[in-house]
């Protein structure tokens, strides 16, 4: 009733072939970035855009990345933290090196940088597979962490051993550093992920995504029709590292502003790992969702029991908080285990024959 | 040259030099090689029978080694004495617990996602990590705790061997902890291959439709493998508990097991103790003699990356079955 595409004729192959070919669904994505991009930035309180919408924001672009490989190409990887790590540093390095480059080019230039350290990686897929692959990407986590903490080029030989954000502007506009507002560096980053987001789509709807998906379902058959298993696997351990090192490159440069090696370490992986999953295998919009059950879960289990005036102790608030997400990820799992976006679905078809079951 | 020769010979030289330093150094990686094959172990039990890649069986390892000295800490509280009995008292209420746990993964998380791809019970067991770790905590408390060593009467005190020119000093517990590992390795061995139980074990592990057909009830088997495997991770827990203090942090070593894994291959036992071998001699011997070279810290990678070579050459581990492929 809702959501119907009753009256809606497609009359050549581009309108049918579209991405949102249901008027609906256009309407819901206006409505969507309308909210991000007008009604976020001017209603919303500090807290909503610097400790929730930025960071959310960032995450799913992470896990869009790891989606894409994992999701899409069937490659399971563990190493996403340290991808994300290699962006930031990267980043890092190029903007103190030559601080007269825009901030905004080399945060997208360290993607490029992580996409090579994803190939180098990438390159035992041909032969490992499975569980085998996902414990061989441990290797890029241990190892890069390693990297990040004993090589002190990294980060510019200061004592701290912690990379520090520089300030940078844009138009006269500070846009990194202590000095830039939460609303300019929240737009800076939607801009971003919401362009990313659009490519990738377009990515995974064309014929590399079909490749992937091919090789995802079953490798053997997929080289059998002609797909290279070699060049196709190492493009989305390249595409997919590319969104993690530009995730990780604005992590630390829009969100914290500083960072250290151990914000790299395997617990990220893990987590960008959890929204993949929890929101749907091979789903962009899963991505979004996952990234959102999964971050913004901890905060609201954090606040809520000081609004009810419960006095509970802060250490057991925080073990309390560990048995929720454990129990909620499985009990996710066991109800819809083709993740959040696979739960979308089945609402979207309920509004569509609503008030009728079927 | 110098590199090259720092390489390749240097470290070669001081193992010649030395031997009394290269065998204690091959003495503390044969001892940590013995524990993570004891995490292996624990793995390997659980894909086999049910296929189910277990990320959590290293916070089993602290799970279990929390609640036995936690348990421990309360009998005492209720003055139960002397202390070896409130021990063992508290070590036969861990086992319980371990008991009970297998019963409610079995029932709460194995059955309901039967017939999954693989990768959704993997985070399962993710799943089953974090609770474990909150549950763990709030119920014992967060802080740092000493194993019950000298209460369950475990060996301790060190013995100094003279041999090459030198001293190596071997800690009893290492030893005692060797022993037990290759005990229960037996034990479990003649379980596998002598009893009703085991022949059903290996019957699903080779295939679960053939088995369900046949009349084994494959309930009854998880919860056993997962019995099998908690207790694995209770003398592992207490083992390495007695070796440094029982936290949280040593939920490190549950990551140190995968290469372990990979190496010896996911599906074979013998493989579980050559690879936890290979790896604890490789990563004591390599940290100590080329660490130098590279900064110190090798140990949280090298593991990873001798798996990986060896991988490279046998995908499916040393000793894992070969993996065929169909269309």
């Amino acid at each position: 009733m809702f959501y119907r595409e009753v009256g809606q004729f497609k009359t050549n192959y581009v309108a049918d072939s579209a991405v949102f070919p249901i008027l609906q669904d256009r309407v819901g994505l206006a409505v969507i970035l309308f909210t991000a991009f007008v009604l976020i930035p001017c209603f919303g309180d500090s807290f909503l855009i610097q400790a929730v919408m930025i960071p959310f924001l960032i995450f799913a672009l992470a896990a869009i990345g790891l989606n894409l490989l994992t999701g899409y190409t069937g490659l399971l990887s563990l190493g996403t933290g340290a991808f994300m790590g290699v962006g930031a540093y990267a980043c890092y390095k190029l903007t103190t090196l030559f601080p007269s480059v825009n901030i905004i080019v080399w945060v997208i230039a360290s993607g490029l940088f992580s996409a090579v350290v994803g190939v180098l990686f990438g390159l035992p897929s041909l032969r490992i597979k499975g569980f085998y692959l996902a414990v061989a990407t441990l290797a890029a986590q241990f190892f890069l962490s390693w990297c990040f903490v004993r090589v002190p080029w990294l980060y510019n030989y200061n004592t701290s051993g912690a990379i520090e954000v520089p300030t940078r502007s844009l138009f006269g506009l500070p846009i990194t550093g202590a000095t830039a507002t939460h609303t300019v560096r929240y737009f800076l980053v939607l801009v971003i992920v919401v362009v990313m987001t659009w490519l990738a789509s377009n990515l995974v709807h064309g014929r590399i995504g079909r490749m992937w998906m091919a090789v995802r379902d079953m490798d053997l058959a997929a080289e059998l029709i002609g797909i290279r298993l070699l060049p196709t696997k190492l493009l989305a351990f390249a595409i997919s590292s590319f969104y993690c090192g530009v995730a990780g490159a604005m992590l630390v440069f829009f969100w914290y502003g500083g960072a250290e090696a151990s914000v790299f370490d395997v617990n990220l992986s893990f987590f960008i790992l959890f929204m993949v999953i929890i929101g749907g295998l091979g789903s962009l919009t899963g991505s979004f969702f996952g990234a959102a059950l999964i971050f913004i879960l901890p905060i609201v289990l954090r606040y809520i029991p000081p609004k009810f005036g419960l006095p509970i102790h802060p250490a057991t608030v925080e073990h309390v908080q560990f048995m929720i997400i454990g129990a909620l990820i499985i009990v996710f799992l066991i109800t819809e285990p083709a993740g959040l976006a696979r739960l979308w679905q089945i609402q979207k078809q309920r509004l569509r024959v609503w008030p009728f079951p079927y | 040259m110098d590199l090259l020769y720092n390489v390749f010979i240097d470290p070669f030289v001081q193992m010649g030099s030395a031997p009394d330093l290269l065998v204690q150094a091959m003495w503390e990686g044969l001892v940590a090689g013995v524990l993570y094959a004891l995490i292996a172990l624990g793995f390997v039990l659980i894909f086999k029978a049910s296929g189910v890649f277990n990320f959590a069986q290293g916070i089993m390892v602290v799970f279990a080694a929390l609640t036995l000295v936690g348990l421990y800490q309360m009998l005492a509280r209720w003055g139960v004495q002397p202390a070896p009995l409130a021990a063992y008292l508290a070590l036969a209420l861990t086992i319980l617990v371990m008991l009970v746990l297998a019963f409610a993964v079995e029932r709460l998380i194995l059955r309901p996602l039967v017939n999954q791809p693989d990768i959704i019970l993997f985070m399962a067991t993710f799943g089953l990590t974090y609770f474990l770790i909150g549950l763990g905590q709030f119920i014992f408390g967060g802080e740092t705790k000493v194993m019950i060593a000298n209460e369950l009467n475990l060996p301790r005190g060190a013995i100094e061997v003279q041999a090459f020119g030198g001293f190596v000093s071997l800690q009893e517990i290492d030893i005692a902890a060797a022993v037990i590992a290759s005990i229960m390795v037996v034990t479990l061995g003649l379980f596998f291959q002598k009893t009703r139980i085991g022949r059903a074990l290996r019957a699903v592990a080779d295939s679960h439709k053939a088995a369900l057909s046949v009349g084994i009830s494959l309930e009854q088997i998880w919860v056993i493998v997962w019995f099998a495997a908690g207790i694995v991770a209770l003398t592992t827990g207490i083992m390495w508990g007695a070796r440094s203090d029982v936290s949280f942090a040593l939920d490190i070593i549950a990551l140190k097991a995968l290469p372990v894994l990979i190496l010896g291959g996911f599906t074979s036992i013998p493989g579980a103790i050559v690879g936890g071998i290979v790896i604890g001699l490789g990563e004591k011997i390599g940290e100590f003699y080329w660490g130098p070279l590279l900064g110190s810290g090798i140990e949280s990678w090298l593991a990873y990356v001798i798996a990986l070579i060896f991988l490279l050459f046998r995908p499916q581990g040393l000793f894992g079955e070969r993996i065929i492929e169909r269309i």
